[in-house]
């Protein structure tokens, strides 16, 4: 069995830090993870490696430093890594990323099954994963919470809006798991050895056969106009409650607001 | 000048809540743009009153494709039955809400089809000078706002957060032009197969919630969820969870809100014995109206509540429980 994961490096949501007086994120004090969500996708392929046999191939698109993060994928059980990096790559949108790593999976050996985590932290787009099945022509399972194997068939459990569903699929098939789909652990002592010694491939635009219109941001069909950072915080009204004169106060300003709303 | 499409989804032959916010947002775009609405649905044999209710709400038109193998949403058939709509119509702007849905078949239908396409969008505009579509969406954690255009390729595409806008007024016997159509069985192969579905049980999914009532470690124990869900039930929200509240195995992982689990934006948050930390804030700063409980007075959750009330989970809920049965009460009799 061939597994893929796909990763990516991503600022540490627990190192933002956030300006006190403009509400806005410094993104100099942030440094860079894999992707928590990958995390959960790699230890799937991990758990279904161990049961199925087989082997898995990490995949970034990223700056050379991303080496780092395939070295923590392969601590945590990857079996060999794979690094897109070129500047060329350079302000790719999700569907040009999508294509990028389509032209990568295209030069590898085919695999059974492909996960990624369902969005990154930063972007939160959660576009690349269908958009990569669609460019490679693949069936894609998008919000999985559960990912087992029956017969020839990948069984996938889906969190939808309003309960689960499962589906069935034989391979390949492209699968977007959600944080429930795996408890990852830790790296081991014998996987940091591994990833400390392990050679990372790395390809640019020319060994992937890309044209350079074919990359980066004159390849990507969308363009961002302007970024902005908005304030949600704000100075609202406090009740302090802790006494039963407030806690009726309190009470009686939360009917007022859902009546406003439009709840009640 | 070509129209301005949304795809109108629907479960169980049901066109879903989302697709009359949608056209809410094409009528806007209809305004400042002169262009025709078409809603687009795909399933199995859907009532000509499930469809003519898209044209009482405001669309010009209505495109159904219908055949059995579409009666559930399957990415494939689903991609493949509207990129052929898409290539022999043409329409300018394509809107799906950002749903399970959406968030899995326009990303499909983007990559198939080259298209430009922006994940969960809050605001929509038309630029004036160039007549393209704005479409403006928060990332990171809701801590970034961008604006995104598609100036080339066609069509526009964005996915609209659930509950960003209410939905069309409906008027009723509306004239519009409802058009069925047969897929061909070629676009309808899927080796992916839905096996079943098991809906939430009495408890309501949070993401489809215009109430919130989320807790976390202030809860302290599981016991204490019965108050919690006869608040909820009165309320007649959702229940949500913090991280904690999930890891701690009070509640499950489908009510987590935040950065790891669900982006919520009811129209009221009620954080209860929730600090609010940074990830947490992530999946529900965007929300309403906030109001939090909490003992801690400092707890950052306060800076982005429209009501912060200092007071213990357990006795607040309780009497706001008997106060809106009481009310309930006073209105029934």
């Amino acid at each position: 069995m061939r597994f893929l994961v796909l990763v990516k490096q991503v600022p540490e949501s627990q190192s933002v830090q956030m300006d006190k007086t403009t509400g806005t994120l410094i993104r100099e004090a942030a440094t860079s993870v894999i992707n928590p969500l990958d995390v959960h996708a790699l230890e799937c392929a991990c758990q279904l490696r161990d049961r199925l046999g087989g082997s898995i191939d990490c995949l970034c698109m990223g700056p050379p430093a991303a080496e780092h993060t395939l070295r923590e994928a392969i601590a945590l059980g990857a079996d060999a890594a794979f690094l897109l990096s070129d500047r060329r790559f350079a302000g790719s949108d999700t569907w040009c990323t999508a294509n990028t790593l389509a032209a990568a999976i295209r030069r590898l050996p085919a695999y059974d099954l492909i996960l990624c985590g369902e969005r990154a932290t930063d972007g939160e787009t959660g576009q690349t994963g269908p958009a990569l099945a669609a460019l490679l022509d693949l069936p894609v399972a998008t919000f999985a919470s559960h990912i087992d194997r029956q017969g020839d068939d990948w069984i996938i459990r889906r969190l939808l809006e309003n309960g689960y569903e499962t589906v069935a699929c034989p391979d390949p098939l492209v699968v977007c798991v959600l944080k429930e789909a795996a408890i990852p652990g830790l790296p081991t002592l014998q996987g940091k050895k591994r990833a400390r010694q392990a050679d990372i491939t790395r390809w640019d635009a020319a060994s992937l056969d890309l044209p350079g219109a074919d990359t980066g941001l004159q390849a990507s069909p969308t363009r961002v106009v302007k970024i902005f950072h908005p304030d949600h915080r704000q100075q609202g009204e406090r009740i302090d409650a802790r006494e039963t004169d407030g806690l009726a106060q309190a009470v009686d300003r939360v009917v007022a607001l859902l009546e406003q709303e439009g709840i009640l | 000048m070509n129209g301005i499409w949304i795809f109108a989804e629907q479960n169980n032959g049901q066109i879903a809540a989302v697709a009359f916010e949608l056209l809410t947002r094409a009528l806007r775009l209809a305004a400042d743009s002169g262009r025709r609405i078409t809603a687009v649905t795909l399933g199995h044999n859907l009532a000509e009153s499930e469809l003519q209710r898209l044209i009482d709400c405001g669309a010009d038109g209505v495109l159904h494709a219908s055949a059995p193998p579409l009666a559930d949403f399957l990415p494939q058939p689903y991609a493949a039955v509207l990129q052929n709509l898409l290539e022999s119509h043409h329409p300018d702007i394509l809107l799906a809400a950002a749903t399970t849905q959406g968030r899995t078949l326009l990303p499909y239908v983007a990559g198939r089809m080259r298209a430009g396409l922006t994940a969960d969008c809050t605001e929509l505009a038309i630029d004036p000078d160039t007549g393209l579509l704005l479409q403006t969406r928060p990332a990171a954690g809701g801590n970034i706002m961008a604006t995104i255009k598609t100036p080339l390729q066609r069509p526009q595409m964005a996915t609209v957060r659930p509950h960003s806008s209410r939905p069309a007024p409906s008027l009723p016997g509306r004239r519009g032009d409802i058009r069925r159509w047969t897929p061909p069985a070629a676009l309808l192969a899927s080796p992916l197969r839905r096996l079943h579905f098991e809906p939430f049980s009495e408890e309501r999914g949070v993401q489809d919630a215009e109430v919130v009532l989320a807790v976390g470690r202030g809860l302290r124990k599981p016991d204490h969820l019965a108050v919690v869900r006869a608040a909820a039930s009165e309320l007649h929200a959702a229940i949500g969870a913090s991280r904690e509240a999930v890891d701690r195995g009070w509640l499950p992982y489908a009510a987590q809100v935040g950065l790891s689990g669900k982006t919520v934006t009811p129209k009221v948050y009620l954080a209860a014995g929730i600090s609010g930390a940074i990830q947490h804030l992530a999946g529900m700063q965007t929300a309403d109206c906030i109001i939090a409980v909490n003992t801690d007075p400092e707890a950052p959750i306060f800076n982005y509540a429209r009501l912060g009330i200092r007071a213990e989970l357990l006795p607040f809920l309780t009497a706001l429980t008997a106060r809106l049965r009481a009310r309930r009460n006073t209105a029934a009799s």
